[in-house]
């Protein structure tokens, strides 16, 4: 019996939260309201052909345009989305780094380091395609942009994640070095560096496998890849060779998540 | 295999005994990175000179945006509205459907290795298609251009807090589901009273943040005319009215902030 009491004092103290559900409820049902209003899921017969046509297309990919090995084959068209995912990766892994420093509030004082993170929000709001179209003003259409438009866009993310590495430092070590008599220098290679550089190859892996996905896009707005046949071959209907791309695209895409999230455990567990 | 090819370096301590230092990939490793990064830079046209000498017309641009054009906040508004209904309406209900399919692709949950293997193939094909590429479908598909977004945003939502939603299941303790299900318990049943008040919040929590993602993906999206804002960015470009451009940034920069604070203040609160 004495047990049973207990748990009912447990189930009777636990906090009342109805009200507070309820008017949560009502917000987000009224905001959903809001949104369905201009909603319509009209589906035409026009509509439906091409939802089959589409399907087809998946189905039955172009094959000879799939496996050619020309530069305009779909396997020279993901070369060259790697190689633009890869170098910007590379391009923003660096960008970032000094802005990362400046953002972390155990190095800086914090008005800097407070200015540096509204910098980073910024970068990081404005759209990939909008830096893809301003880049191509500076470069010209082709994958050199979408290599700087990778960089860019990669700066935001990879800056926040670093600055959690920085500021998680682990400062006695540096202390202890001190007090054994080490030059800056040795501190910065023996102390910081080690305790940062696999974090920050983990967080660069990890964005080169979300810098695929948007350098696949790149080439709608003609910044190279893979994406501008892709627009190209749509805007033509010719769905098998969609297909054929797509099917190259998922399946590039998901070796290349699989492996980095391989290397990324291996780095982080030593 | 490395050892073989590289022996490990031989150390002789004061004491006598040897130990093996394990010779170090690093010189590898950054060599076939250096390899990489040149072929990258030939096959992509990586080129210095062409930067230094463009680069400032990029700045220019950026200058011009920084002086925003504040009359056209009335003509962006309806779409950023627009952008705002697309992600809420379709994370809501992507992340709604991707409940179920997450139990049935969580293996400790559902037993027909067959469903949780297709389900979980099913997801992650969804997932790795790109955003735009999914809207630039929708398009084709259905006439108003805010459905096409929609659609889009529904997907990858539901793949998204799918895959995070069957991880965590998977991750949770199982110890209550066998002991409701060995009082009695119905399997629906033993999952809504045990598992699902574990990954409750979890699931707002993933929710939460893939709606955050979601705003900024639906601002590009009228791009490739999916709705919202994205064609007006389209446009504003096209006539290189880059104050304008300004305006729209400065909007969708507010816009994300506020709801970033406030999902982060949910998604704390959850925790």
């Amino acid at each position: 019996m004495s047990t049973l009491t207990a748990v009912e004092k447990q189930l009777h103290s636990e906090p009342d939260h109805r009200r507070y559900t309820i008017v949560l409820m009502a917000i987000l049902s009224g905001l959903m309201i809001w949104s369905v209003s201009d909603l319509s899921v009209a589906l035409d017969e026009r509509g439906m052909i091409i939802a089959r046509n589409i399907l087809t297309g998946l189905v039955n990919p172009d094959l000879a345009f799939l496996f050619s090995l020309t530069n305009q084959g779909v396997f020279y068209l993901l070369m060259e989305t790697i190689a633009i995912a890869f170098l910007g990766t590379i391009l923003g892994a660096f960008l970032a780094v000094p802005l990362a420093f400046l953002s972390a509030s155990n190095i800086v004082p914090k008005p800097i380091s407070g200015l540096t993170r509204m910098l980073l929000i910024v970068i990081r709001t404005i759209p990939s395609l909008v830096y893809g179209l301003m880049l191509i003003r500076v470069t010209g259409p082709g994958p050199f942009a979408g290599v700087l438009t990778i960089g860019i866009t990669s700066i935001g993310m990879l800056a926040k994640l670093y600055v959690d590495a920085i500021e998680d430092l682990d400062i006695k070590v540096l202390e202890s070095m001190t007090s054994m008599g080490c030059t800056v220098f040795e501190k910065i290679r023996f102390g910081i560096l080690p305790q940062l550089f696999s974090l920050f190859l983990s967080v660069m892996i990890y964005r080169f496998d979300m810098n695929m996905r948007e350098a696949s896009i790149l080439g709608l707005v003609g910044a190279g890849g893979i994406g501008a046949p892709l627009i190209f071959a749509m805007q033509g209907y010719r769905w098998s060779q969609v297909g054929s791309i797509l099917i190259g695209l998922v399946v590039l895409i998901l070796i290349i998540e699989t492996v980095s999230n391989k290397l990324r455990t291996k780095l982080v567990n030593g | 295999m490395w050892d073989k090819l590289f022996p490990p370096k031989k150390i002789t301590l004061d004491s006598g005994s040897v130990v093996y230092e394990k010779r170090s990939k690093s010189p590898v490793i950054l060599m076939i990175v250096a390899v990489a990064m040149y072929y990258s830079g030939v096959v992509t046209g990586f080129d210095w000179n062409q930067l230094m000498s463009g680069i400032h017309e990029f700045f220019t641009i950026i200058f011009e945006m920084l002086q925003p054009n504040w009359g056209y906040m009335s003509r962006a508004w309806p779409e950023l509205m627009s952008t705002l209904q697309m992600s809420l309406f379709g994370s809501v209900l992507g992340a709604v459907i991707a409940l179920p399919l997450a139990v049935l692709a969580s293996s400790n949950i559902t037993k027909k290795r067959i469903i949780v293997s297709s389900v979980k193939t099913g997801l992650s094909l969804v997932r790795t298609m790109p955003t735009l590429v999914t809207a630039l479908i929708a398009t084709y598909i259905f006439q108003l251009p805010q459905t096409a977004g929609t659609i889009a945003i529904i997907l990858f939502t539901t793949s998204y807090v799918g895959k995070l939603v069957y991880e965590a299941i998977e991750n949770v303790d199982m110890g209550s589901f066998e002991a409701m299900e060995a009082m009695g318990m119905d399997k629906r049943s033993a999952f809504r009273t045990a598992i699902f008040p574990q990954i409750l919040p979890n699931y707002l929590s993933i929710s939460l943040y893939s709606f955050e993602g979601n705003v900024r993906y639906a601002a590009i999206l009228g791009y490739v005319g999916a709705g919202g804002v994205g064609r007006l960015i389209n446009e504003t470009i096209g006539w290189r009215d880059y104050q304008s451009l300004g305006m729209i940034v400065f909007m969708l920069v507010i816009t994300v902030y506020l709801i970033e604070s406030t999902s982060e203040y949910f998604r704390k609160k959850l925790a």
